[in-house]
């Protein structure tokens, strides 16, 4: 569980990122975190596992207070995947980039094969698992260290713009992964501008503007609301886009699922054809 | 990393700033100069002194304050091994003149830094490449110093975010004894290694694509000029330097004891 009161965020250079944060993310939540760039989504998620402290007010992560403790501790529990996969891979092979944070945690030799192996097949590297990280494309490089992440099976996982890079084919992958971790009851936060992932992922969603939580809630309530999301600069999905324009027809405007869309849509032809 | 904020391009307007980057480098050689000929306090302090309107003039006094902050350690350390040295040269007493020599090696540093702060904190690093460009230094080697200070600040950022990406992964920088201190800067160094060369390669690809070295005669939108301030400065230089000289030569420099002495 985390809990942000008050929180105060300002940059040495002078720049205040965070405006007064108030949120709590329960246990197993899936959450993704939406806004233009410089609202301070990074910086808020960043306070999560103690890479920034606040300026003002209190972070608790499990009721531990991240001004307490170092962010080595609390990473532990809260896994952070970075945006630029190339900011963190170092090693000489796939496979030591995904022990790197396995022995720093003092992981026990033989469970870190077995995690390391397991981190592999779920990302589908292991055929990788002698080749250097830099030698992979983007998409694969993005992977493993998502997989250098999940290896030591955090508690709470941070994804800061998972989709960037990604084709059709891995976006699904992704999504089915985290409804996986979801049903371990595991929290899933994303920052992302992907709008269309998210709506296909139906999460809880938290807009923020200039350093401030400017809506949050269902998916299909936020996403499909024109005046908040202008005020977040974000485009509506295709899908809501679609229903709001047939508003007249006396169709729900707070689709934002395909399915559920085309069965609205079969329903009104119905009608029709009688 | 906020550092190196000030090598960061933006302009900045003041009588200072808009000064002819060639003669203010003039300048900060005249004064180093000077400072390297003295060795009594008096002189140097009015060295010091005579920088600080120019500092005022600049409007970079918190920067200037910041980095003489930063000076202090070194200051420190020079007085100390310096009094340390004359203290056991005159027989282990402490005798004034060696805390005055002391002193006046302390504050010759803090001249010369403060000369060379004037010069980085009003300069701007693409006036600095123009200036180098109009004392006909091939546009090679002038794009590729600008290019180089242009990127530090991007650099130091993207090392910090890098740390972060592998504090986030549980690596403890301060951990360890000194050699595996050293070692644990190996995951923050190769990203950034890596990243560099990347985006050096990039920035090559982009800048042919953008016709670079089209034209062997290049021309630039702004043209360094001299101006009356710089003829000011010019006057003012060459007077610090000869007087500095005239009075080495001709004048025996009294202590500062000396002169409290005279005074009472």
């Amino acid at each position: 569980m985390i809990e942000v009161r008050d929180v105060y965020f300002t940059y040495p250079n002078g720049v205040e990122a965070l405006k007064g944060v108030f949120l709590t993310i329960k246990n197993g939540e899936f959450v993704a975190i939406m806004g233009e760039n410089g609202a301070g989504k990074t910086t808020l998620v960043k306070h999560f596992n103690g890479l920034l402290k606040p300026t003002s007010g209190s972070v608790f992560v499990d009721g531990v207070d991240t001004g307490k403790v170092s962010v080595a501790t609390l990473a532990r529990k809260v896994g952070f995947v970075f945006q630029n996969p190339d900011h963190q891979l170092f090693s000489e092979t796939v496979e030591e980039e995904i022990a790197f944070a396995l022995k720093n945690f003092g992981f026990k030799e033989t469970i870190i094969k077995r995690r390391v192996t397991w981190a592999l097949n779920l990302l589908g590297l292991a055929q990788y698992r002698k080749t250097s990280p830099f030698m992979l494309s983007g998409g694969e490089r993005k992977r493993v260290a998502l997989a250098s992440v999940l290896a030591w099976n955090p508690k709470i996982l941070i994804l800061d713009e998972p989709t960037i890079g990604q084709d059709y084919q891995q976006k699904e992958k992704l999504r089915q992964f985290i409804l996986q971790m979801k049903t371990q009851r595991k929290t899933v936060i994303i920052v992302t501008h992907d709008v269309e992932f998210v709506a296909e992922c139906n999460p809880r969603v938290m807009l923020m503007r200039e350093g401030r939580i400017v809506a949050d809630g269902e998916a299909r309530k936020v996403l499909t609301n024109p005046e908040i999301l202008t005020e977040a600069s974000i485009v509506p999905p295709q899908i809501a886009q679609i229903f709001i324009q047939l508003s007249d027809l006396g169709l729900p405007k707070d689709v934002i699922d395909v399915y559920e869309a085309r069965e609205i849509l079969l329903n009104v032809l119905e009608r029709q054809a009688k | 990393m906020s550092v190196f904020d000030g090598l960061r391009f933006r302009r900045v307007y003041s009588p200072v700033h808009n000064l002819d980057p060639r003669i203010k480098f003039i300048y900060v050689c005249a004064i180093f100069a000077a400072a390297v000929i003295f060795w009594e306090l008096p002189p140097l302090i009015i060295l010091f002194l005579i920088q600080i309107p120019f500092i005022i003039l600049a409007g970079v006094k918190h920067e200037w304050l910041r980095s003489m902050r930063g000076a202090a350690f070194l200051a420190t350390i020079i007085f100390l091994t310096n009094f340390i040295f004359s203290f056991i040269n005159a027989g282990y007493v402490v005798a004034a003149s060696s805390v005055e020599y002391a002193l006046a090696m302390t504050l010759r540093f803090i001249v010369l830094v403060e000369s060379f702060s004037v010069f980085f904190l009003t300069t701007s690093p693409d006036h600095l490449g123009l200036a180098l460009e109009q004392t006909r230094i091939p546009y090679e080697f002038c794009f590729a110093f600008t290019t180089a200070v242009r990127f530090v600040p991007v650099l130091a950022e993207e090392a910090q975010t890098i740390m972060d990406a592998q504090k986030a992964r549980g690596l403890e920088l301060e951990r360890g004894n000194f050699l595996k201190r050293i070692r644990n800067y190996i995951p923050i160094l190769i990203p950034l290694i890596v990243s560099a060369i990347r985006r050096s390669l990039e920035l090559a690809e982009a800048m042919e694509s953008r016709a670079w070295g089209a034209t062997k005669n290049r021309t630039n939108l702004y043209v360094l000029e001299m101006h009356r301030g710089d003829l000011v400065l010019m006057v003012v230089t060459i007077g610090i330097l000869a007087t500095a000289i005239y009075v080495r030569l001709f004048f025996g420099i009294p202590s500062l004891n000396e002169l409290l002495g005279s005074l009472f």
